[in-house]
């Protein structure tokens, strides 16, 4: 148990009944809150708190609360995933904010063209999806587990791969920056595949469908600020984009595609 | 056609434009301080003077100067429809945004820099090239003569310019805004054309922040030179 006094703040909240709605921000106070919680934690305690008032809660996605899925999406004080590095709002705590002056905290869902509001901060993300089906994958069966050392790749380049295919799809690159791009995300999703031999069959026809359908979502483009990299949970690194910068060119510029 | 067309309107193809605009106006920046620096000689502006005659009479020069106009409107078309583009893709915008703990200014304020760099450029359009090299603008040169040749005496256009305390505050504005949109623009091209790499990625970023200062102060050395003396 925790000997820490209970913290008191007063959420901002997002409210919009659906898609169409005009929405609001509608203040909620939260008392005797443990610093230990989670801020998803504290939000299931506030909505039992409306529950029991007989309110709509306030709807907001979430699934493993271990930071491995991206479902959680939240833009806290001005940033996704809140205040901390390379975290999920799952993964953030209640003793990271300021209770003094009211303790005020703001709630966002993210905000984004391509992104629209389904209910109070939970938004539409398919389109992630959809740009996924237009590439993201290796169309062959690849069969059981090839023998060790059967495919050789260099340790770097694995380490590369895997760090692209960290990225849990969570939507905060796209969140932070000012353009709503989604660079970040589709540069790790090419990267994952383009980096290993299994991948690079496709590589060509991979881009060129995948930057395609992502323009076509309406995502923004690049102005390099970074924002995506700083803001990303699983610090997904800005030479993706370089590399899927580098692909896409090349793919145009020939045609073995 | 139907090619060149997606390519080039994608948000990948739009920003190479830009960064190949953009580091062809750097180039130019460079061979035009070069020039502007002929000023600071105490020679009663020959040196300056000739440097403009040759800058605005050989065949080369004339050439790539096409290049740079066609550059420079590329650039500004292309800035205007990303961030048009840009600000569709996120219609509604946060109620409280901490943008400094993700990206610096600059890099978020591009179009307010590439602003203020355009004022000032239509400025200096109309104070040198309408008169001097395009003679647009009705101007009556003084003539001076420099080793048996004539030559049209734009150092005292120049100095009478420089004398205006507000063409020198527009100047010394639009070289701040150059300076910024230089220091994060020039490791920005690098990294849209697909140029990052860790051996050579402090390089670039370092050169690119001193070269922004550098270009800045030595631009605006000029007319508050001239301003001061
Ligand atoms: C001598 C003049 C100029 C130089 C040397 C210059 C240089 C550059 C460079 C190197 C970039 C980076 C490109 C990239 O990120 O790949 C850039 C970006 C940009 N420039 Fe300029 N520029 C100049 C003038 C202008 C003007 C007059 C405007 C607008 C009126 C402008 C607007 C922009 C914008 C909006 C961007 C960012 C585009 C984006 O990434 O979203 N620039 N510039
Ligand atoms: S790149 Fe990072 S921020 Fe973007 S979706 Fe993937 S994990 Fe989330
Ligand atoms: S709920 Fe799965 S990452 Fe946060």
């Amino acid at each position: 148990m925790s000997n820490h006094k209970g913290l008191n703040f007063t959420l901002k909240v997002w409210r919009q009944k659906n898609a169409a709605a005009k929405g609001e921000f509608k203040e909620y106070p939260v008392t005797n809150v443990s610093p230990d919680s989670s801020f998803l934690e504290m939000l299931d305690i506030m909505n039992e708190d409306l529950l029991h008032k007989g309110e709509d809660p306030v709807y907001f996605d979430h699934d493993c609360r271990e930071g491995i899925c991206g479902m959680c999406s939240l833009f806290i004080n001005g940033r996704p995933h809140g205040p901390g590095e390379e975290i999920t709002v799952c993964q953030l705590h209640m003793r990271e904010f300021n209770s003094q002056d009211g303790g005020v905290i703001t709630i966002e869902p993210w905000r984004a063209a391509a992104f629209p509001v389904i209910k109070d901060l939970v938004v539409d993300r398919t389109a992630f999806d959809r740009i996924q089906q237009a590439g993201g994958y290796v169309s062959i069966n690849t069969g059981g587990i090839p023998d060790a050392n059967a495919i050789p790749i260099p340790k770097e380049i694995a380490d590369k791969a895997m760090d692209a295919a960290t990225c849990i799809g969570c939507g905060a690159c796209v969140a932070a920056c000012k353009n709503a791009s989604a660079m970040l995300f589709v540069s790790a999703k090419v990267s994952q595949f383009s980096l290993l031999p299994q991948g690079q069959a496709e590589k060509s026809r991979r881009v060129l469908a995948m930057v395609n359908q992502m323009d076509e979502e309406g995502f923004g483009a690049c102005t390099n600020t970074g924002a995506c990299e700083a803001e990303c949970p699983k610090g997904v690194s800005l030479e993706n984009i370089a590399r899927m910068n580098r692909d896409y060119f090349g793919a145009a510029l020939s045609t073995e595609h | 056609m139907s090619w060149v067309k997606q390519t080039l309107n994608s948000t990948l193809g739009q920003k190479v434009i830009m960064s190949l605009t953009g580091l062809f106006l750097v180039t130019f920046l460079i061979v035009h301080l070069i020039g502007n620096l002929q000023i600071l000689k105490a020679d009663g502006g020959d040196a300056f003077n000739v440097y403009a005659a040759f800058m605005s009479t050989n065949g080369l020069i004339h050439a790539v100067s096409y290049g740079m106009y066609a550059a420079i409107i590329a650039h500004v078309v292309y800035a205007i429809t990303l961030t048009l583009r840009n600000k569709k893709a996120r219609p509604v915008s946060y109620a409280v945004q901490d943008a400094k703990a993700n990206s610096s200014w600059a890099s978020r304020s591009m179009m307010l820099l590439g602003s203020m760099i355009l004022v000032f450029l239509v400025l200096h359009l109309v104070h040198f090239w309408a008169k001097y090299k395009m003679g647009w603008i009705a101007y009556d040169f003084k003539m001076v003569t420099i080793e048996g040749v004539q030559y049209r005496d734009i150092a005292s256009l120049v100095i009478e310019t420089f004398k205006d305390p507000i063409a020198v505050g527009i100047y010394v504005l639009g070289l701040i805004g150059l300076g910024f949109h230089l220091n994060h623009g020039f490791q920005s091209a690098f990294q849209t054309l697909g140029l990052n790499h860790k051996s050579y990625n402090n390089f670039i970023k370092g050169f690119g922040a001193i070269f922004s200062i550098v270009m800045a102060v030595l631009y605006a050395v000029m007319p508050l030179y001239v301003f001061f003396s």
